[in-house]
């Protein structure tokens, strides 16, 4: 699955993971479940780190779309093939099959209705690659628990009245979702709050309690 | 206005004029091919003035093509031969500019129907050896870019580096992409659309019948009357140019602001600046621009509708295109707004091109692609840095 082990992987004073060569942990994760050559479309793109990354050392033809005009403009700019565009409204527009992966990373608890984007997803491209934060998380439960306020972490830093996080979900709640979609889920890795990948023996329990957060690759059912 | 600055000196009739030999340009005679006009006839012969700015590579393979907007001209990086002006998109095109001339090889054509060279209405007809007048046949965007092909191969030019356009410009851009995706490598439509909407046409309708409401106009035949429709054809400016500004520029720029007096004379004279200032706009302008070309190119526009040369449907006209894309709108632009911009972009991703599209904020109105726009220009370099490492173009080619 993963080649990144702990002597791998780099946490910054933001409480980012970095792994060699200074890519965050989870962008190199998702590059790595993605062919070579592929074509790509990564929603929700910000400011391009990530498919850069894919052409840097995946080689693939890669596309973005992303709501903010700055990071769009940053995007064109580096001479990336970005679209400002909303995952909500826009991902309708593209044919069936038009690309290999759709890669969704950090912005399934942004969008409105995270079940149509996933469908969609799977209509456009061939495979999925979805990386959310689990609300799963233990530091996550113990500040609801015990603080009795929402959560705030390093993965989620908003204030409830300001945060773009509209529909949080844990692992298993997202394998729910897969199961009801009817998608097959290929490979799965979570990370712990080092940004280290979980033992993968490891049951989904564990992960569910213990990833801070997950990348999944999906594929059709069919 | 005064009545002097638009009833002013008339050319001499027999002065050859910019139309036949135009000044510091270079122009492509086609004697013996026609240009076959979407009207259904041909025109022949024909010409094309164009200016050329840096060098063809060997592989022949970083050729741009700019394609000026509706009043533009072949001039587009160097002083302009009447007004004597600077080219109209130096801060795009030059040494070190983002479509740079020490890197790619540029050509200008001016587009037919115009009056900088290439054949249009103030032209010659070689077979009465007057001016064609209203007797040339109605011309399209797809015309201007068949016979800017032609140009291309003329030059022994199989393929282009990028075409860039914005407004008119934008919309030749589009057709090229469409007429001779094989042959377009990058393509850059600013600040256009794939049709011109009613609200555009209106705006053109009114133009036009400003210069047919001069009596001078002589129904076209006012280079063989020796007169000229100045009044219209300032008119026409003059609403238009309002289109290309937005609300905010005007008031940035005039507010009410009385021109060279502290209250108002109570009379019809130019008491604002704003007044003043489109008053100068029209007079300048019939100083270099053909009253018939205006008519013809305002018509050019208005006829384009790409989705209905291919069964209504926009994304059939990108259909398997390999040509890169970069769309850019700008936020205060009411002429050719952000969603026309959009609908390229749905069409093109339908079409699963590869596309890019910014939208970037100013309050400059539609005039903002001709204007000092650092983020356009950060956008323009960065597109074409991107698609330059694909061709193969060395950064110092």
């Amino acid at each position: 699955m993963s080649t990144l082990s702990r002597a791998d992987v780099d946490v910054n004073a933001n409480g980012i993971a970095r792994a060699a060569g200074g890519a965050r942990v989870d962008l190199v994760l998702v590059a790595e479940m993605v062919e070579r050559g592929a074509k790509v479309l990564d929603v929700g793109c910000g400011d391009g780190e990530l498919l850069r990354l894919l052409s840097e050392t995946r080689d693939v033809d890669g596309r973005g779309i992303e709501l903010s005009r700055e990071g769009v403009n940053e995007c064109v700019a580096k001479g990336l093939a970005v679209i400002q565009g909303d995952a909500d409204t826009d991902l309708g527009n593209y044919p069936d099959d038009a690309f290999d992966y759709v890669i969704l990373s950090q912005t399934l608890q942004a969008t409105r209705q995270p079940r149509v984007v996933l469908e969609h997803m799977l209509r456009i491209g061939r495979h999925a690659v979805v990386s959310f934060p689990n609300f799963g998380h233990w530091q996550v439960r113990l500040q609801l628990l015990f603080a009795g306020h929402m959560p705030r972490t390093d993965m989620l830093p908003f204030s409830w009245y300001d945060t773009p996080n509209i529909h949080h979900c844990t692992i298993k709640d997202f394998r729910q979702l897969c199961t009801a979609v009817g998608v097959r889920m290929e490979k799965a890795v979570a990370l712990n709050a080092w940004g280290s990948p979980l033992r993968l023996n490891a049951p989904w329990w564990f992960w569910n309690l213990f990833g801070e957060q997950a990348v999944f690759l999906l594929s059709r059912r069919d | 206005m005064s009545e002097a600055s638009l009833t002013g000196s008339r050319e001499a009739a027999d002065a050859p004029r910019e139309a036949d030999q135009p000044h510091d340009s270079l122009v492509a005679h086609f004697g013996d091919r026609p240009l076959r006009l979407d009207a259904g006839v041909e025109l022949s012969p024909f010409q094309i003035a164009y200016k050329t700015y840096g060098r063809l590579n060997a592989a022949r393979s970083n050729a741009v093509l700019i394609c000026h907007a509706l009043t533009g001209d072949q001039h587009v990086a160097s002083v302009h031969p009447v007004t004597k002006k600077a080219g109209w998109w130096e801060t795009m095109v030059g040494p070190g500019r983002p479509i740079d001339t020490e890197r790619y090889f540029v050509i200008c054509p001016n587009v037919v129907g115009a009056c900088m060279g290439t054949t249009g209405p103030s032209s010659t007809d070689p077979k009465t050896g007057k001016p064609w007048g209203l007797d040339f046949p109605v011309i399209t965007i797809r015309d201007m870019v068949r016979a800017q092909a032609m140009l291309l191969d003329h030059l022994g030019i199989e393929s282009l580096f990028t075409v860039a356009g914005g407004s008119m410009g934008g919309m030749q851009v589009l057709q090229w992409a469409a007429s001779y995706p094989e042959r377009v490598f990058s393509a850059l439509p600013i600040a256009c659309a794939t049709r011109h909407s009613a609200q555009n046409i209106a705006f053109h309708e009114v133009g036009r019948q400003a210069i047919m409401a001069d009596p001078e106009w002589r129904g076209g035949r006012y280079l063989l009357e020796n007169t000229n429709p100045r009044r219209g054809l300032a008119v026409a400016r003059m609403g238009a140019h309002i289109t290309y500004l937005s609300d905010a520029a005007l008031h940035r720029k005039f507010g009410r602001k009385f021109q060279d007096r502290a209250n108002p004379t109570f009379s019809f004279d130019a008491d604002f600046e704003v007044e003043s200032y489109l008053r100068h706009q029209g007079i300048s302008f019939v100083e270099r621009f053909d009253a018939n070309s205006y008519l013809y190119l305002t018509r050019a526009m208005d006829y384009f509708d790409l989705a209905a040369d291919h069964d209504g449907v926009l994304a059939k006209a990108f259909h398997r295109t390999p040509t890169r894309f970069c769309v850019i709108s700008f936020t205060s632009d009411w002429l050719f707004p952000t969603p026309e911009s959009r609908a390229i972009v749905q069409a093109l991703n339908a079409a699963s091109a590869r596309v890019s599209f910014a939208e970037i904020v100013t309050d400059k109105g539609h005039d903002a692609f001709l204007l000092d726009e650092p983020e356009l220009f950060a956008i323009v370099r960065g597109f074409l840095d991107g698609a330059g490492k694909a061709r193969g173009l060395s950064s110092e080619s």
